[in-house]
């Protein structure tokens, strides 16, 4: 597996020389920044009015702030990981280097678990930056810090699906725009899946609601370390990854 | 080094290689000639087991490219047409990360790295970055991207293809100069290359195979052993080829004399030599002394350049079997 780290650290380089990861970096602490500072603003207004009224509002951080905030990442997350996996395979067939990864003693599945991997790593440094401000709120504050933890386990695992996805669908063109234009429309349709439930009950709408990627983090928001959806996302990895890996071996056969 | 049986690739709808069979023996420079879309590079594709073949065998050092990928591609070094090169990599860096793929580590690498730098002449742009580089230099830091890991075979996908003159001429040194070391196969389209930097040549066209022979072989072929051609004029009146031809069959060391054509008071006729031996100087003088006049004396050589047009016609069902076509073809343009 040593392979896969030098691949991984290959990718990792190759997102930090280029303007990608601190234009992803940038825009996400943007984005992130204001829900935070609304969020913030929203709960200390609510807490004076609380005051002034006399009555006592029962206020909680986790769930008022850490909540939503969390549930806002995943979404802001739907539209940055195209942005992340667009270029992991679609450049390398662009530019022929396909031919030395594909020809070099390394196996097909070390290079997608690189490639994912340095994926995983440059979202796992988007969600560091969100740290940056939850830590405020344990300076100021008293929130737990259990259910924090858990809605990030939930957001690495809800993205590493996403970023399988988006790797998988990489590989089947050289046009990096192609490749994150339907990574993006497939990520816009897992989450609106959700909506199918909201007026049918029946059976094929669950199986929609079901296979949307947001209604399996709504546990890991409320800090509920849920072992099904867990499994429902390790599962969507495991997928993604092995089609890349299929997509990979089938450019041999069809080019 | 290479064993290759009845290599097949078939597409949907055309077939890119055609039963190819060839064998290349340790340490020989192979020049794998054909036109463009012959199939050249979908056979290199499948050597360095990029392309799996759809029927037939290919062997690298006895390690089969369907079954022993793995070792087939540790003893391959694969320059494609376009060097695969990071365009946001600096050299160094990029070898490093080649070298590491391969499977060179620590001292090893760092020994290789400096090695390929120092081989391929491409020292003072180590810390360039790759996008900015000229041809040339993409050509030789793709060139020491695929020796990196010391393989025991070479394989160059048109390795001179787009470069000057001045550059095609050092990367054609740079690769003799690697042949000690590696079994090299090298394809091109361009006739003077294989002349000059291989030993043995593989002639493909249309996914077949036209033919497989040594440089010298073939070039002997296609000179025609010492065959002449003279040209006769006479200053007063037309020519009689007849007495022409029986002065020229008199001449010490002539063995055949074959008329061709006649123009008006010119005739032209086709010498061939017993042996070695320069006739040259005695069909002149005869003809001289005849009191004719000698109008052009020249070598009836075929140069490879002819046989490879030949070999490479649009219908290779008539060149086929491989060892008469060479023949053919000299024979025709001798005709």
């Amino acid at each position: 597996m040593g392979n896969m780290w030098i691949i991984c650290r290959k990718e990792l380089r190759s997102y930090f020389v280029s303007p990608i990861a601190y234009l992803l970096l940038s825009m996400f602490a943007i984005v992130f920044g204001f829900f935070f500072w609304n969020a913030v603003g929203y709960f200390v207004y609510a807490g004076m009015e609380a005051q002034m009224r006399g009555g006592m509002f029962p206020m909680n951080l986790n769930e008022q702030v850490i909540r939503p905030l969390v549930s806002n990442v995943s979404v802001i997350g739907l539209f940055l990981i195209p942005m992340i996996t667009m270029r992991l395979f679609a450049e390398e067939k662009r530019s022929g280097t396909i031919e030395l990864l594909v020809t070099a003693p390394i196996r097909d599945l070390e290079v997608v678990l690189g490639k994912w991997l340095a994926a995983m790593i440059l979202y796992a440094g988007m969600l560091l930056l969100t740290a940056l401000n939850f830590a405020w709120l344990f300076r100021y504050g008293n929130p737990d810090w259990k259910p924090l933890a858990v809605a990030y386990l939930g957001l690495l695992l809800q993205a590493g699906a996403l970023l399988a996805v988006g790797t998988f669908l990489s590989t089947l063109t050289r046009n990096q725009i192609v490749a994150g234009a339907a990574t993006f429309g497939v990520c816009l349709l897992l989450w609106v899946l959700e909506w199918a439930s909201d007026y049918e009950s029946a059976t094929w709408s669950r199986v929609m609601a079901y296979l949307s990627i947001l209604t399996h983090f709504e546990p890991f928001a409320k800090g509920l370390l849920s072992i099904k959806d867990a499994v429902f996302y390790l599962t969507a990895i495991v997928l993604g990854l092995f089609l890349t890996a299929r997509s990979l071996e089938s450019l041999r056969w069809r080019s | 080094m290479i064993t290759v049986q009845q290599l097949t690739k078939r597409y949907a709808r055309n077939t890119a290689v055609d039963h190819i069979s060839f064998e290349i023996g340790k340490g020989q420079i192979v020049g794998f000639l054909g036109p463009n879309g012959a199939g050249k590079t979908t056979t290199m594709r499948m050597l360095t087991c990029f392309l799996p073949p759809t029927s037939g065998s290919a062997a690298v050092a006895g390690f089969d490219v369907l079954e022993k990928p793995l070792e087939v591609k540790r003893r391959i070094g694969y320059l494609p047409e376009m060097p695969p090169l990071y365009a946001e990599m600096r050299t160094v860096e990029y070898l490093t990360f080649v070298g590491k793929i391969k499977g060179l580590r620590g001292a090893d690498l760092a020994k290789r790295t400096a090695f390929v730098l120092e081989r391929c002449a491409i020292q003072d742009v180590k810390d360039r970055v790759l996008g900015k580089l000229s041809k040339g230099y993409r050509q030789r830091v793709g060139l020491a991207q695929a020796i990196i890991h010391n393989p025991d075979v070479l394989i160059l996908d048109e390795p001179t293809a787009g470069l000057d003159p001045k550059q095609i001429n050092e990367t054609r040194d740079l690769i003799k100069s690697l042949a000690g070391d590696h079994t090299i196969i090298l394809s091109t389209h361009i006739l003077p290359e294989v002349e000059q930097t291989c030993q043995q040549v593989i002639i493909i066209n249309k996914g077949r195979l036209a033919a497989t022979d040594s440089v010298n072989n073939l070039q002997n072929r296609a000179r025609g052993a010492g065959s002449v051609l003279v040209e006769v004029a006479s200053r007063n009146g037309p020519l009689q080829s007849e007495i022409v031809q029986r002065r020229l069959e008199q001449v010490p060391g002539v063995s055949r004399v074959l008329f061709k054509e006649t123009r008006g008071n010119l005739s032209i006729f086709e010498i061939s030599g017993t042996s070695d031996r320069a006739i040259r100087g005695d069909v002149a003088r005869t003809v001289v002394e005849a009191g004719w006049d000698l109008n052009e004396l020249r070598s009836a050589a075929v140069s490879l350049e002819e046989i490879f047009l030949e070999l490479t016609k649009t219908d290779v069902e008539k060149v086929e079997p491989s060892a008469s076509a060479a023949q053919t073809a000299a024979g025709k343009a001798k005709e």
